[in-house]
This record gives structure tokens, C-alpha cells and sequence, in this order.
């Protein structure tokens, strides 16, 4: 049976974006009244998921770290079909960067037990980074294909994948287990359906904390996060107007300056 | 204590059936529209989201989620198309008699089909001389051998065109005071749907006319006891009809406000939105108000129903406020938007026509306030 570990991240509603403030002092998100959602791509990575199950004789797990609320995401996966749930949540893991949160993933993968592919979205719509899956390879020592838009051949150990590039792709041949991120041109999320969520009644979301997964607290949440915020500020997209006047040569060596000046050229 | 908040999974029943509205139907509204017609693509979408299986009992198929799920499902599929809310909301109409009043073979021969979306469901009531006052029908059946000879038409029927079994009432052709309750089949000798109409809103749900000539309805399709038709129509309309009119206005009601806050954000007058308006905030919080108030009513109604209590009452008095309330929120929005609301561009000239469809079905707003007084004075 092939073993399918796939991550998935809360993070703010994207809709609700506009009410994300940056405490100017902590340089912290306050995020209180928006809800969490399931991070848009990791549902790329559930889909993947749920086509091998359809395929495949396959085991979906979900592992997700995050506060309690959460669950909500994890459950929201077994409602589309996955087969058992985990989340790692525990004060102590609070503040993660990519790295902690990586760490502690692979922590609790090796945990769960025997896996053969670990799927997850190639970045989360809050941190942005693209780090969380290439850095959970390194720690559980297996390879990892980030940017992952089609899975060519998937039967036996060794598998062929498409991955992105930014211009072109590529085609790589890699040994089960591994780490794929994969892009929201592998698939389209099938949506909750009712009978769903109700199967979803007898599976159980198993919780663990930092004790659970026997994670030293100086590498969980900030302590173990090597990654320093300078400064966060919020995009001022306030649009200007400028006429640019003379003969042509001067108005477009004008815009040349102007676009350079700005870092765009 | 009383808990007035929604379980994690009834949060998870909203997001299903939003993700539907979202993806299934919203790109066929302006087709239902043009067309007036429902659109067979959305039907089948209904069926395969499992939308006709919510009040049917797992035993027949379906998923016995009751009567808050399905008012959950129907307010947000009615945020983006009250039509097809409606026409949903008929459906689940036709099949509460059935799942009522139906003898096990009745159930057994058709919710599973039904929950499946594969049979389409109906009721059919009014005719031009009785709909409010269903007594006033003149549809008639008159028994022969072992069947039940049908006459008469129905008008303003939803799914007319398009329902696969539809319950009909009819009164004792000796008998004033009899009245049965037939499961009619599409396709019986000497019934035909006849006219489709042409509606100020809700264009994209089917309603028309059925017309019965010496119909032959075998007794088995008899629904509930001979002669007491009259309850097995009411009981389904009394509950599931209101309650499921309670869905659109919500959700018709939820989409104004939604409509009037984006625009009213987006439009720049005297150089700022003017949402910073006093009187256009005054609008926008009364919409809210009265969409909070009408939620409440709503979901205590289906709360009720859940727990089997009787709550056609507590349905009279969610269903005229809400769909009162709705119709005032779509004439705010239209004026929120000003010369734009009067464009069909813009989704709420849409509204406002929906929110008048609102009231007449499943009980006028007087025969609520009927209803509603008898329940005060008795």
C-alpha cells in the first residue's frame, strides 16, 4: 500500500486580507478576526492525494502543524476523503519559521510512521517562502521535487515527474520516499461534498504536542527559528499620475530614467 | 444556556455548499437569465453535490441531514442564484410528502432516484381559484376500478417543466371536503405540462402550467389516507415550504448586503467612498440588522424541526419577515448603487426582481399574517 503523507498550513482567509495589520512594534501579523482557511495550494496537494487513492491502493494521512482552530483544516481534509489526521500544535511551537516548522513536520512524519510520499504545496499563501518542503527533505534525508506540475509515472519505486521551471521545465526521475511541492497546475480541487463531510464524523484528528514528538524546545517554534525579520511594512499601492512632456527622444529617454529610478528597468 | 453557534461541521455544510454556488452555478446565471429556462447543467450539478439528498433518510439513500443543513445549503447557494435556491427548495418540496406520508414502497420506489437527482421532484397546489385558500381547487379525481380519474390544471408551478414526480392535490369530484394527494409521474397518459411562464425574477427556475385530462392514476400512488389529502399538501408546504423560502430570502438578503458594501466602498463621491456617508451606513446597518434577525428566526424554526417539534408557526413568522426584509434590502441596494442599479451590468436590478417572487410563493405575506394571528389568538 502506498503511504501518502500530505501537509497542509492554516493560514489567513486571502479574502479577508485587507484586514491583516502589522503591529508596528513587534513587527507581528495580527490576524484575531480572520479566519483560517486551508492554504489554496495544499489543496493541489490533497487532490494529488485523493486521484493516487483512486488509482493506487493508498493511505492518505494528514499532518498539519498550527494553533488548535487548525483542526479545522485537517478535518476539512478528511472530509475530502483522507484517511487519518495529525496536528502538531503546542505553545512551544509558536513563531516557527520555515525551518522550525519543517523540523517539526519532519518530526512528526517520522513519527507517524512508515511513508512513501510526502506531497505538499509549494508555498503558503501567508509566509511565501517555498522552503517549508525542500528543508523537510533534508531533515528526513530523502529527495525532494519542488514545483511539481505533472506526476508522469507513479507506479513502483521509482517515479517521473514534470516540475516547473521558469522557462521550461523538468522531467525527473526520482526513488520513493520523497518530498514533492507541487504547483496549482497539477490538478483542480474537488470541492467538500456533504456525504464527505460526514464520513468525516468517524475519523479522528490525533493531536500532539512538543512532549508527543520528543522535540528539544530550543529547536521548536522561535527558539529554533534561525530566520530574523528586519522590518515588515504594509505595500502602499497608491497610483500617481505624471505627464511626461517633450519631443519623443526626450519623453522616452525621461521614462527610461524614470523606470530605472524606480528599480523597475 | 442557548447555543445560537453552528457546529464545526454545519460551518463545513456552508463552505460545501458556497464552494457549489461558487463553482457550479455562478457561471450559469446569466445564461438562466437569458434564457429563462433552468439550466440543465446546474440540475445535474444538484445531483451530483447531493443537494436533493439532505432531508431524505439514509434508509432511501439520502443523507438525513435535516432541515438546518438544508437551509444552510439553501442560503448560500441563494447568494448566488435565488433561482436555482428556489428551484432547489421545490424539490425538496415535492419530496417531503413522500418521506412523510408515503407507504414503504412509495420510499422505496422513489427517494432513492429522487436523492440521486435522477427523478426531479414537484408539488402542485394552486390553480387560478385556490392557492392561498387550497379548499378553492377545482382539480377533481373521481374513482374507477382501482385508479383515480384526474381533472383539472395547476398553475405557477416550480420544476412544472421539469419534475419527473410531482405531488398533486385534488378534491372529490362527489365529496367537497375530500381532497387526496396523487404522486403524478412525468409521462402519464392524459397529463402534460402545458404553459411556461415568464417571471419578473427568479428566470432561471421553471414555473407553469399542468394540465390533467382523465389522467389514470393507479391507487398506489394514493398519498397518505383517502380523503385526507389536504393535510399531506399543507404539512410539507407548512415546513419545508417556508422554511425553504426562508433560505432564498436569506440568501438573496446576505447578497444585497454583500453587493451595497462592495460598491458603497468602491464608489468615490465628494472624493472619498461613500460608504463614509452617513446615510448610505444607515442603509448597510439596517440590511445587517434585519439579516441578523431573520437568521435568527430561520434557524430556530429548522432548530425545531430537527428536534420534530412542531414549528409551522415559527416558519410563518421567519418566512414573512425574511422575504419582507429581503425585498427592502434589494430596493436599498439598487438605491445604494444609484444609476447603476438600475443596469443589468450589475447584479442587484437582478435582486430587487428576485426579492419580488419571494412573497407569493409558499404564502403571501397577508396569509402569513393570517396564520400568525390565529396562532396569537388561539
Amino acid at each position: 500500500m502506498l503511504k501518502i503523507v500530505v501537509c497542509v498550513k492554516a493560514v489567513p482567509d486571502p479574502k479577508e486580507a485587507h484586514k491583516i495589520k502589522i503591529d508596528p512594534a513587534t513587527k507581528i501579523l495580527t490576524r484575531s478576526d480572520v479566519p483560517f482557511v486551508l492554504n489554496l495550494v495544499d489543496k493541489n496537494a490533497m487532490e494529488a492525494a485523493l486521484q493516487l487513492k483512486e488509482q493506487l491502493d493508498a493511505h492518505i494521512t494528514i499532518l498539519s502543524m498550527g494553533p488548535p482552530p487548525a483542526d479545522n483544516i485537517v478535518k476539512e481534509c478528511l472530509a475530502l476523503g483522507a484517511d487519518q489526521g495529525f496536528l502538531l500544535s503546542d505553545r512551544a511551537f509558536g513563531g516557527a519559521d520555515a525551518y522550525a516548522t519543517a523540523y517539526t513536520l519532519a518530526k512528526g512524519i517520522e513519527k507517524i510512521g512508515p511513508y512513501d510520499v510526502v506531497l505538499c504545496g509549494m508555498a503558503s499563501s501567508d509566509g511565501s517562502t517555498e522552503w517549508v518542503g525542500p528543508e523537510m527533505a533534508t531533515f528526513l534525508k530523502i529527495p525532494v521535487v519542488t514545483r511539481v506540475n505533472e506526476i508522469v509515472e507513479y507506479d513502483g519505486e521509482w517515479w517521473k515527474v514534470k516540475a516547473g521551471l521558469e522557462n521550461g521545465y523538468r522531467l525527473v526521475r526520482v526513488k520513493l520516499p520523497a518530498v514533492f511541492t507541487v504547483t496549482r497546475d497539477l490538478n483542480t480541487p474537488r470541492s467538500l461534498t456533504f456525504s464527505g463531510i460526514i464520513k468525516a464524523r468517524k475519523k479522528e484528528i490525533t493531536q500532539w504536542g512538543i512532549d508527543e514528538l520528543a522535540v528539544p524546545e530550543e529547536s521548536a517554534g522561535q527558539k529554533g527559528s534561525p530566520t530574523i525579520i528586519s522590518n515588515l511594512a504594509t505595500i502602499d499601492s497608491k497610483r500617481t499620475v505624471e505627464i511626461i512632456t517633450g519631443t519623443r527622444e526626450e519623453k522616452a529617454e525621461q521614462l527610461v530614467q524614470k523606470l530605472a529610478d524606480t528599480g523597475l528597468i | 444556556m442557548i447555543d445560537f453557534t453552528f457546529t464545526e461541521e454545519q460551518e463545513m455544510f456552508r463552505k460545501a455548499a458556497r464552494e457549489f454556488a461558487e463553482t457550479k452555478v455562478a457561471d450559469k446565471v446569466p445564461e438562466m437569465e437569458e434564457t429563462e429556462k433552468a439550466s440543465d447543467e446546474v440540475v445535474k450539478a444538484l445531483g451530483e453535490a447531493e443537494m436533493m439528498a439532505l432531508t431524505i433518510p439514509e434508509e432511501y439513500g439520502g443523507l438525513g441531514l435535516g432541515y438546518t443543513a438544508r437551509l444552510i445549503a439553501l442560503e448560500e447557494i441563494s447568494k448566488v442564484s435565488v433561482a436555482t435556491g428556489m428551484m432547489l427548495q421545490i424539490f425538496a418540496l415535492g419530496i417531503e410528502p413522500i418521506i412523510q406520508f408515503g407507504s414503504e414502497e412509495q420510499k422505496k420506489k422513489y427517494l432513492p432516484a429522487l436523492a440521486k437527482g435522477e427523478l426531479l421532484a414537484s408539488v402542485a397546489v394552486t390553480e387560478a381559484t385556490g392557492g392561498s385558500d387550497p379548499t378553492g381547487i377545482r382539480t377533481s379525481y373521481r374513482k374507477e376500478g382501482n385508479d383515480y380519474i384526474l381533472n383539472g390544471r395547476k398553475c405557477f408551478i416550480t420544476n412544472s417543466h421539469i419534475a419527473d414526480t410531482i405531488t398533486v392535490l385534488a378534491k372529490d369530484e362527489e365529496n367537497p371536503k375530500a381532497f387526496n394527494a396523487f404522486i403524478v409521474e412525468k409521462g402519464m397518459e392524459g397529463f402534460k405540462p402545458t404553459r411556461e411562464e415568464h417571471k419578473l425574477g427568479m428566470r432561471g427556475c421553471n414555473t407553469g402550467e399542468l394540465a390533467f385530462e382523465n389522467c389514470r392514476i393507479p391507487s398506489e400512488n394514493l398519498l397518505g389516507v383517502e380523503g385526507k389529502g389536504m393535510r399531506v399538501a399543507l404539512a410539507a408546504i407548512g415546513d419545508v415550504g417556508r422554511g425553504g423560502m426562508v433560505g432564498c430570502a436569506l440568501g438573496l438578503h446576505a447578497a444585497c448586503l454583500e453587493a451595497s458594501v462592495k460598491f458603497a466602498n468602491e464608489r468615490i463621491l465628494y472624493g472619498k467612498p461613500i460608504s463614509n456617508l452617513q446615510t448610505i451606513q444607515n442603509k448597510l446597518a439596517d440590511m445587517k440588522i434585519d439579516l441578523e434577525a431573520g437568521r435568527l428566526l430561520g434557524y430556530r424554526a429548522t432548530s425545531m424541526q430537527d428536534k420534530g417539534m412542531r414549528s409551522s408557526n415559527e416558519f410563518a413568522v421567519a418566512k414573512y419577515f425574511t422575504t419582507e426584509a429581503a425585498q427592502k434590502a434589494a430596493k436599498m441596494a439598487v438605491d445604494i448603487h444609484g444609476g447603476y442599479g438600475c443596469m443589468e451590468e450589475y447584479a442587484v436590478s437582478r435582486y430587487l426582481r428576485d426579492s419580488f417572487v419571494l412573497g407569493p410563493s409558499a404564502g403571501t405575506s397577508d396569509i402569513m399574517k393570517v396564520i400568525i394571528a390565529r396562532w396569537v389568538l388561539s
